[in-house]
């Protein structure tokens, strides 16, 4: 008995099965068939782009949320949950701090104009050179910073191939006269690493934007009577002009909070913003974790408002750009 | 030939700095003023041994690389896909959003996620690791992409659905070998950044993830030069198959265009 109810019961159990996947077999896909393309395209767009922004909204906006949290004493190790701007007036009373934004700064605003100028220059002269040559500019664009930092450490110092070099043609007596290039007070190290990484870097973009010009606007200037520099200077440069905000926009904004680098390229004395972050954080002293934080938070934020101001500089149309209503204009040209 | 020659002075300086590098990865007691060194193998076959971590360096990059870079494209496709080929409102600040983390310093947002990343036990592991080289792997990843399918022509998607070809049918045959050389691009990029990072996995690997870079940190700090430029050299092994694979691809303005425009 019990084993013919069992059968029974398979049996039924099969065609209710049967039966229901006949039902949404069709069904399940054109329903998922209708959905897809009949969505809104942007709405569409926005679902395409939902993975990519909520991982980055999770962790980047997560992580600085999570950082002000600590900052203020809301969360944390030491933080007993209650709000406390100490760490903030702890950091806003230090000269070290001002000192530190002063020489971070003055690293990352020169840094980034030496290395624009310099790959404009250099991609104007790559873009009727041959295949070779923008190849063998793009050589230091894969390679690590800490490799770059290595080379040149071992290259410029005063006991590095270099001063060899000099000294053993008689152009200076001891390593003591070679001028001091590295861990020097005008972090002249970590400017010459900065341009020797960042000059390819800019010039590919670059190189590719200019490629991308149609020629005949440069022939019509000239046959219209511009020199070259005047063709140089009204046409090219503000077809170029796009790219090289961007570009110089990355690389400001990676100098800036660049840390190894200046870690063992730069002065001793004073750091750059990023080493006093890293000093406070691996403090023995708990307390300096909300300052390392605070720090950190101060650091995000003024490069924020560099973007902000820079950007604005930028465009013609201040922000408008950024914020979608000229979608349509930008699309037509 | 003037500008040749000014060419030809960029390129060397810019081969300057590996040129001490290499020497000195072969020199034993290299001391000022001696302009060659007394030549040794010793350094390379230091690099083999357990004590310099380099092989394990080698390994735990490589995973983390290939991991990060392949997270990085899941996500990148579809959204590459979006930025590329449409137009909607709020194109420009969604596209500002996502490069964010490449611009902002990542130091205070490092310290924000670690404090999650020790209470789920995350820190100082590879997982860690890889999620927070998902930071600037996927604003690289994105941007290239966005610009690849800037470059391609969906008609030929709605050509191969006219002929009956099925959704997945159109991604294998059309839109995937179309996009391709700019995926390959995108996907070398990507490697390469998350390869070369240092400060993310010093923040959040605690001393316990050793990828290269913490190893050439710790080499530079301890001061065996021989050993350092050894480790130097060992870490362009990924970067020298870069430029040999993508000297086309890299020629291809397509894929590079698309961080000049943003």
């Amino acid at each position: 008995m019990s084993a013919k109810s069992g059968r029974w019961k398979g049996r039924w159990k099969g065609r209710w099965k049967e039966h229901w996947k006949e039902h949404w077999k069709g069904r399940w896909k054109d329903e998922w068939k209708w959905r897809w393309e009949d969505l809104n395209p942007t709405f569409q767009a926005y679902l395409l782009l939902l993975p990519a922004v909520s991982i980055v909204g999770l962790l980047f906006g997560g992580g600085l949320l999570l950082a002000l949290g600590q900052s203020i004493g809301l969360i944390g190790i030491m933080g007993d949950g209650s709000l406390s701007l100490a760490a903030y007036q702890q950091v806003l009373s230090s000269r070290a701090f001002w000192q530190s934004l002063q020489l971070s700064l003055y690293i990352a605003i020169v840094a980034t104009a030496l290395s624009t100028f310099l790959s404009i220059g250099l991609a104007v002269m790559l873009q009727r050179a041959g295949r070779w040559a923008s190849f063998a500019c793009q050589l230091t664009l894969p390679i690590p910073h800490l490799v770059g930092i290595a080379g040149i450490l071992l290259l410029l110092s005063p006991s590095g191939l270099l001063s060899r070099v000099l000294f053993s043609l008689g152009l200076i007596a001891s390593d003591q006269n070679f001028p001091l290039l590295v861990n020097d007070r005008a972090n002249l190290g970590v400017l010459i690493h900065f341009v020797w990484k960042e000059v390819p870097f800019i010039t590919l973009i670059l190189l590719a934007v200019l490629r991308g010009i149609q020629p005949e606007l440069g022939m019509q200037a000239r046959a219209l009577g511009a020199g070259p520099w005047q063709c140089f200077w009204h046409v090219t440069l503000p077809l170029l002009k796009p790219g090289i905000i961007s570009a110089s926009l990355i690389v400001f904004g990676f100098v800036f909070g660049s840390f190894e680098v200046p870690f063992l390229l730069g002065s001793t004395t004073p750091k750059t913003l990023p080493i006093l972050v890293y000093e406070a954080f691996t403090n023995v002293d708990l307390n300096q974790r909300s300052v390392a934080i605070a720090l950190g938070l101060m650091l995000s934020l003024i490069s924020m408002t560099s973007i902000a101001i820079y950007l604005w500089l930028g465009s013609e149309k201040p922000f408008g750009r950024w914020f979608g209503r000229s979608w349509e204009a930008q699309n037509k040209t | 030939m003037t500008r040749k020659i000014v060419l030809l002075l960029i390129i060397g300086v810019l081969f300057l700095p590996f040129l001490p590098l290499l020497i000195w990865s072969f020199a034993q007691g290299w001391y000022f003023p001696q302009l060659v060194p007394d030549w040794t193998l010793q350094n390379w076959s230091d690099l083999l041994t357990t004590s310099t971590k380099v092989g394990q360096g080698f390994g735990q990059s490589l995973v983390i690389a290939a991991t990060s870079t392949g997270l990085a494209l899941l996500v990148g496709l579809p959204a590459g896909r979006a930025l590329g080929l449409r137009n909607f409102p709020g194109k420009g600040a969604i596209k500002l959003f996502l490069l964010l983390p490449i611009i902002v310093s990542p130091l205070a947002t490092l310290m924000g996620i670690q404090f999650i990343l020790i209470r789920l036990g995350l820190s100082g592991t590879i997982i860690g690791v890889v999620l927070v080289h998902l930071l600037p792997t996927i604003p690289y990843m994105t941007l290239v992409l966005s610009s690849v399918y800037a470059n391609f022509d969906p008609d030929y998607e709605i050509q191969a659905r006219s002929l009956g070809a099925s959704p997945i049918q159109v991604l294998q045959q059309i839109t995937l070998p179309l996009i391709a050389p700019g995926v390959v691009v995108g996907a070398l990029f990507a490697f390469l950044i998350s390869w070369n990072e240092f400060l993310l996995t010093f923040f959040v690997g605690s001393g316990r993830v050793f990828t290269l870079p913490m190893v050439l940190f710790t080499a530079l700090q301890g001061g065996n030069t021989g050993l350092s430029s050894a480790i130097a050299i060992t870490s362009l092994l990924p970067a020298l198959i870069f430029l040999l694979f993508s000297s086309r691809a890299l020629n291809d303005d397509a894929a590079i265009g698309g961080l000049g425009n943003v």
